[in-house]
């Protein structure tokens, strides 16, 4: 197909368009609403079979989808922010309820204060939910992953919802350019939903979210850890799928300039952009370093990450996020893997990035350099004159 | 039963398993009907909250004391008085 | 009234089994019943947390033959709204064939309060569905706390019959009538003691090709401090005092229904709200002699709305 345009709102709306959805219920937030008005258009116009609900909250929004993917429909839905803080109470009923809804959020800081720009504070204050995160680093990416989405969530083994993340305005709103892959084979690649013990096979009566008891609760918690554990070995096949039919090559966690690195940055989404150019920058000055980034997020995919970061000098790992008192979120993710090996690199924690704060390959640049003069302290909020 | 035996979110998909369990052991009275006086209205069987009217050929056929809590609606609203809770 | 007798209705399938763990003559139990013998159709049922919820499905046990999902506390009206919504695009693409029906059970707490704003969005929508509110004036499963359906002067554990404040303080919201607003097809009350007039209603909700709604006096023997065994003469009491008055309005006409309308018409006598006060433990302390005034006003107040119903139902 010819290559267009297009930002990353529209883009999702275009692959939900070509994967053509049973059920799509929808609150609008910004930087989300983009995808919600343009998918109303297709809507609209009959372009795609989707019953579109215009629901009165997101908690609604989750609610709808959550029952619909039981009833047994291809459900979709998208948000940021407050939006997903107001879905909180659903979001680990839906996992439990192990009901595989592709959901769509436009990263954007959580209040307060009240902010409508990118940080990592909406996925990230849901990361415990049990829900599959990908991140992507341009629209292209955010474009693949909305495809790739659905094979990953539905497959018998998996079975959880999945959260794919794009950065609000930086790619929801900035207009990319994007290779789309043919309606007819998304539609192939991503095949027909098959919903094990739906509500609607009411010859079959199926009871859906009963209480649990503390003999059964472990347990069913067990099974959805269970689940989790093959989402990296399915992530990978449907990867490998993926690059058959496009030729785009994608991993559980992108490496750039690693090998021979010295010193490494761990970093989600579009900064991996950013990131990449300082690396490129710093290498003409004859500096050892690279970047990674991690396309799954949840599960944590340690191995991938440990071959990548073992034997360095020096990790940071940055997060446009952090719990308050403590560190970011995948800075003890990241020390926690490595703490596997006997040897450790020094591992730092950047905060950067928050409601919005412009990340530029300069400040990247003294990321690395003050690693390399060993100026980083283990935990550093970035931004802001102390 | 552990995880290995449950289907996975949570799910039952034998429907009516409650009925294995018996709520019999809740009540301290139980109705006794004196069938002489039943005319078959079915008033008992349509107020009780727990299924436990018996209906066979559709008549009442008697209590099903495996489940019945002995709450004493079907004695109260027989308009024949024929069913009297008695202590058990 | 129902085309179908009791003789018809014993032959009902038994869509809630017995081994649920409800209270011993607790009333949603039979309300669940007769509703579901309102159609025919296959089924799926939704239910808000709340006592039928968790006594009808504690793992791995359920009681129920049809198929059911609960998922949260508010939001009821958006689960059987999801799967009323995925039915209609599976029906729409030819992938189901069979006419099905959508039935939510929520207590007054997951209805007048926190179900509120999922309840009136989904009604907006249009779903085609029923929700049906057990009426028990009080959250009954977290124990007995006052909820925006609890009577005047009710002592609940939230709002209990102090030396200060004699119970609730506050009228319950109307809010049948906060439903008839939104132009829905069929909004009713109803009452288990007549399963006539209930199962009718049921039939008509489920028929009305839209959003319908059934607002059931719910008796709970616990909350409201009286025996097990009076459950249906309480409810028929509710209805007798005009306290809980049965009507339905179809497509924005109101009637008054079997003992209520009879009432209207005078062929049945209005009793006294005394008689409500008396029966039941939570209103004890309103016996009192210095609580006369209160149950004059609770009096007037029930007087009041009445009247208002009324002339409603002479438009």
């Amino acid at each position: 197909m010819v290559d267009i345009a297009i930002n990353g709102d529209n883009a999702i709306a275009l692959a939900w368009r070509q994967i053509n959805p049973d059920v799509c219920a929808a609150y609008p937030i910004t930087p989300q609403t983009i995808i919600v008005e343009k998918f109303s258009e297709y809507v609209a116009d009959g372009e795609v079979d989707t019953e579109f609900v215009c629901v009165e909250s997101e908690h609604s929004a989750i609610t709808v989808c959550a029952a619909s993917a039981s009833a047994g429909a291809r459900t979709f839905t998208a948000t940021a922010s407050q939006g997903l803080a107001y879905m909180w109470e659903m979001l680990p009923i839906t996992s439990a309820m192990r009901v595989p809804i592709v959901m769509a959020v436009a990263n954007r800081a959580i209040s307060g204060p009240i902010n409508i720009n990118n940080d990592h504070g909406d996925a990230m204050s849901a990361r415990d939910c049990g829900w599959i995160m990908m991140f992507a680093e341009n629209v292209q990416e955010a474009y693949d992953n909305s495809v790739m989405a659905p094979r990953i969530a539905e497959h018998p083994k998996v079975q959880l919802p999945i959260m794919t993340n794009l950065d609000g305005f930086i790619l929801t709103h900035a207009v990319e350019r994007m290779t789309p892959i043919d309606t007819n084979d998304v539609k192939k690649f991503v095949g027909e939903y098959n919903a094990q013990y739906p509500l609607l096979d009411w010859k079959h009566p199926v009871t859906h979210g009963l209480m649990d008891g503390p003999e059964f609760y472990s347990e069913h918690k067990y099974q959805m850890v269970q689940a989790m554990d093959k989402v990296l070995e399915v992530s990978e096949e449907v990867f490998k799928d993926f690059k058959k039919l496009t030729g785009r090559e994608y991993h559980l966690v992108e490496q750039y300039m690693c090998k021979d690195a010295d010193y490494v940055t761990v970093v989600l989404g579009s900064s991996y952009g950013t990131m990449k150019a300082a690396v490129d920058e710093l290498r003409k000055e004859g500096l050892k370093v690279g970047a990674c980034m991690p396309r799954i997020f949840r599960p944590w995919p340690a191995e991938s990450l440990v071959k990548i970061l073992d034997g360095k000098k020096g990790v940071a790992v940055m997060d446009k996020h952090l719990g308050i008192g403590a560190y970011g979120p995948m800075y003890p993710d990241v020390v926690a893997a490595l703490s596997t090996k006997s040897k450790m690199p020094k591992t730092y924690n950047y905060i950067y990035g928050l409601g919005g704060k412009d990340a530029r390959v300069c400040d990247f640049k003294k990321i690395f350099k003050d690693m390399i003069a060993g100026k980083s302290k283990q935990f550093n909020f970035t931004g802001v004159e102390e | 039963m552990d995880h290995k035996d449950m289907i996975f979110g949570g799910r039952v998909i034998e429907p009516g398993s409650a009925e294995k369990f018996e709520t019999g052991d809740w009540r301290s009275y139980v109705p006794v009907v004196d069938m002489a006086q039943c005319i078959d209205c079915m008033t008992c069987w349509i107020y009780c909250p727990d299924n436990c009217i018996i209906i066979k050929d559709d008549k009442m056929s008697g209590i099903k004391l495996t489940h019945c809590k002995g709450c004493g609606i079907c004695a109260k609203m027989c308009p024949k008085k024929a069913i009297t809770m008695t202590e058990e | 009234m129902s085309s179908k007798s009791i003789k018809d209705l014993i032959k009902s399938d038994v869509r809630i089994t017995s081994g649920h763990r409800l209270c011993a003559g607790c009333a949603e139990g039979i309300i669940a019943k007769q509703v579901l013998m309102g159609t025919d159709k296959p089924v799926v049922v939704t239910s808000a947390t709340g006592c039928f919820e968790v006594s009808t499905t504690i793992f791995p046990y359920t009681a129920w033959n049809v198929p059911w999902i609960h998922t949260a506390f508010a939001n009821a009206a958006a689960t059987c709204a999801g799967v009323e919504v995925a039915y209609r695009s599976l029906k729409r693409q030819g992938k189901i064939k069979d006419e099905m029906r959508f039935v939510t059970f929520a207590g007054d707490g997951a209805t007048y309060d926190i179900g509120f704003q999922a309840l009136s969005g989904a009604l907006e929508r249009g779903h085609q569905m029923m929700f049906v509110c057990f009426n028990n004036e009080a959250y009954m499963n977290t124990g007995i706390q006052r909820s925006g359906a609890t009577s005047f002067g009710a002592s609940t554990t939230t709002s209990p019959a102090g030396s200060v404040i004699p119970g609730k303080a506050e009228y319950p919201k109307d809010f049948s009538m906060i439903i008839a607003a939104h132009n829905i097809p069929y909004v009713a009350q109803a009452s288990p003691h007549n399963w006539r007039d209930l199962i009718f209603k049921s039939e008509r909700g489920f028929e009305c090709g839209g959003p319908a709604f059934i607002n059931a006096i719910s008796p709970c023997p616990r909350g409201w401090r009286c025996p097990t065994d009076d459950t249906i003469l309480m409810a028929k009491l509710a209805v007798e005092t005009c306290v809980w008055p049965l009507w339905e309005c179809v497509n924005g006409e109101f009637t008054l229904t079997a003992e209520s309308e009879r009432i209207a018409e005078g062929k049945q006598e209005k009793k006294p709200v005394t008689d409500w006060i008396n029966a039941q433990g939570r209103f004890k302390h309103l016996t009192r002699e210095k609580y006369v005034p209160i149950v004059e006003n609770i009096q007037a107040d029930v007087d009041k709305k009445w009247e208002k119903l009324q002339k409603l139902c002479k438009l």
